[in-house]
């Protein structure tokens, strides 16, 4: 079993939870050490198998994605530690290690039953993480994001059960969404990746996490989705349409939050968009796309997570409105966001240069002109929505009167780290490159290519400033998919549960007269000196005696 | 009221801002115009025309920030929008 590499960070966050001071911070960023380490040692191929229910269940099975995920998620465990270890609770940081466990356990996991054991890990301890925000309304977050990837997970299972059930085989392996169970499975994962129509969840949970929590959740789950969908379904049509729908529905979103950490979460969706619009695409190159991709992505967006995560924990505001003229006195932390900002903006020195450009020429490649210029105009919204927007109203904007100091010295480092790594990917992305699924042959950085964003980015840039005024913050939120079971459903249920109390009230009401109609007629005729309650004389029996006897002989004749 | 130095930062002066102002449309002006010294590689049509980033950059977010404009008049409700639902309890028959 030791040969799981998950199973050392579950193993950690078990030492978290019973330790105290330098031991829990050793144990903390040890852990995921470890893990890397052994992530390295995993060699290509299944490694450990056990017969479960007659199945052989491939506890660990390595390959080059799986590796690259597992390492950039054992990397995001250690600088998330970092940065979480001196203001995190205790159970927070053993959720968190035991949260990056489930995410490396399926990155190995060889069969569809490890995977979903896994995958049910994850959704376990993010709930815990979503809690951690310990607000009433992080409560009601995590309750609802912990019935989403519940009925997520179902889904899932159905699908892996009617998929076993057909072919008898619970091997990880290129599927197509033909029949009912794959479209189970496609639909379980899809669910994680926070696709439509349930992009909602994302956007709901993470921002009310704690300012640490966040960065954690930004990392594994929706990523984590990206790799199952790379293994399961490569080359599945539909996800082109799905990841564009997406990336629009991030940026619009995202243009039209007010909450800081909000807008990272519909940046999230965004980007994973661009990974499951390159899986759809399925080529190698595409491939290596949505891998080399989700590997930055996790950088960057961890790393903005954390610069807004520090504005949150100095200021105590989450909103544009409340913010701004923070660059004064957070110089570390304002850097590294923009930083962040600039890496998710796919900026040429940054990562996200380096791997988005790989989505876009496989859509080129492959002569998908339209799937080109709608990534080719979200690549301008997302420096519009994330690139200029979290900054700009976070550090600049207006003088919000605020002075806060700047980030302790862990969270500092952490940021750093990372902001370090957007630069070092994007200087020399054969790094990265030489990890991926498939050769990289093409060079990005051609003067037409870095002209070619600067450009793009540059004049969305110069359509931000002059188009401000439209984006005036307002002290709003935005309806969503989830209206349905937040506001509709509780005002069918105030309906339904006003509709049946009426109902017993008028029930309650007509019963008693009805009743009383009952007894006032018993009463009248049985009662004292009813009609068939007096005396009546025997010259009116023989009376009535001889009416009824002339009227039967009478009916006899007749 | 004369402003204390950290109120006058260098950033927030209008004319350093005017200054901003004046090197961010130069560069924009040097990469058009650079695109004539670079040669056009793009593999579609509409690629291969003059500066076609820079007018297809901003002519998108013109539109996403439009969109999202019109979306905002359906969509945004204010912030104690949800908190103002009534809630789901089952509560025990007060009879």
């Amino acid at each position: 079993m030791i040969e799981i590499p998950g199973l050392i960070l579950f193993a950690g966050a078990l030492l978290v939870a019973l330790t105290r001071g330098v031991v829990r911070t050793a144990i903390l960023l040890l852990a995921p050490a470890i893990t890397l380490w052994w992530v390295w040692s995993v060699p290509d191929g299944v490694v450990a198998t056990v017969t479960y229910l007659d199945y052989s269940i491939e506890l660990v099975e390595g390959s080059p994605v799986r590796r690259l995920f597992a390492t950039v998620f054992s990397i995001m465990a250690f600088v998330g530690a970092l940065f979480a270890f001196r203001h995190a609770k205790t159970y927070e940081l053993a959720a968190a290690l035991a949260y990056a466990g489930g995410a490396v356990g399926v990155c190995f996991a060889g069969d569809l039953i490890t995977l979903f054991l896994f995958w049910e890990l994850m959704a376990l301890f993010s709930t815990i993480l979503v809690f951690c925000g310990a607000t009433e309304k992080a409560r009601a977050a995590g309750i609802r994001y912990a019935v989403i990837h519940l009925l997520g997970g179902v889904i899932l299972k159905v699908g892996i059960v009617a998929l076993t059930v057909k072919t008898g085989s619970v091997d990880i392996r290129a599927l197509s969404a033909t029949d009912f169970g794959t479209w189970m499975v496609l639909i379980g994962i899809l669910l994680n990746a926070a696709a439509p129509p349930v992009s909602a969840w994302l956007a709901d949970a993470y921002p009310e996490s704690s300012p640490t929590g966040s960065v954690f959740l930004s990392a594994f789950t929706t990523k984590t989705a990206v790799l199952a969908l790379i293994l399961l379904f490569p080359g599945e049509k539909v996800l082109i349409g799905v990841g564009l729908y997406m990336i629009f529905y991030g940026i619009i979103y995202a243009l039209l939050e007010n909450d800081i950490r909000r807008i990272l979460a519909y940046s999230v969706v965004n980007q994973v968009g661009f990974m499951v619009v390159a899986v759809g695409i399925g080529t190698e190159t595409a491939i290596n796309g949505a891998s080399a991709h989700a590997f930055a992505h996790i950088i960057y967006k961890a790393l903005l997570f954390m610069s807004a995560g520090v504005v949150v924990y100095r200021t105590g505001f989450n909103r544009c409105s409340d913010l701004g003229g923070l660059f004064r006195t957070m110089p570390i932390t304002c850097v590294c966001g923009i930083i962040g900002a600039l890496a998710i903006s796919s900026f040429p020195l940054t990562s996200g240069f380096t791997t988005k450009t790989l989505i876009s020429e496989a859509a080129s490649e492959q002569g998908l002109v339209m799937v080109y210029y709608l990534l080719a105009a979200a690549s301008a919204g997302v420096f519009l929505h994330a690139g200029i927007k979290f900054p700009w109203f976070v550090f600049f904007q207006k003088d919000s009167g605020l002075r806060p100091k700047d980030a302790p010295w862990n969270m500092s480092a952490a940021m750093v780290l990372f902001a370090a790594a957007c630069i070092f990917v994007g200087v020399y992305p054969q790094v990265l490159y030489q990890l991926l699924p498939y050769p990289v042959e093409a060079d990005f950085y051609t003067p037409y290519k870095v002209l070619f964003y600067l450009q793009l980015l540059l004049f969305s840039g110069l359509a931000f400033f002059l188009m401000l005024p439209l984006m005036k913050r307002t002290l709003t939120i935005s309806l969503d998919v989830d209206w349905l079971y937040r506001g509709l459903l509780p005002m069918l249920w105030a309906w339904a549960t006003e509709a049946v109390s009426t109902a017993q009230a008028k029930a309650k009401k007509d019963l008693a007269n009805a009743s009383s109609t009952i007894i006032t007629w018993l009463d009248r005729h049985w009662g004292d000196g009813g009609v068939f309650a007096r005396s009546w004389p025997i010259s009116l029996t023989a009376l009535w005696i001889a009416v009824l006897l002339t009227a039967y002989v009478l009916v006899y004749y007749l | 009221m004369k402003q204390t130095p950290e109120q006058t930062h260098f950033l927030t002066r209008p004319n350093t801002i005017k200054w901003l102002w004046i090197i961010f449309s130069l560069v924009l002006a040097g990469l058009v115009a650079l695109q004539l010294l670079i040669p056009i590689k793009g593999r579609f049509a509409l690629e291969q025309g003059f500066a076609f980033a820079a007018w297809f950059g901003f002519g998108s977010c013109v539109a996403m920030v439009l969109l999202a404009r019109v979306l905002g008049w359906w969509l945004k409700r204010s912030e104690d929008y949800y908190q103002s639902m009534p809630s789901i309890e089952m509560r025990p028959d007060d009879d």
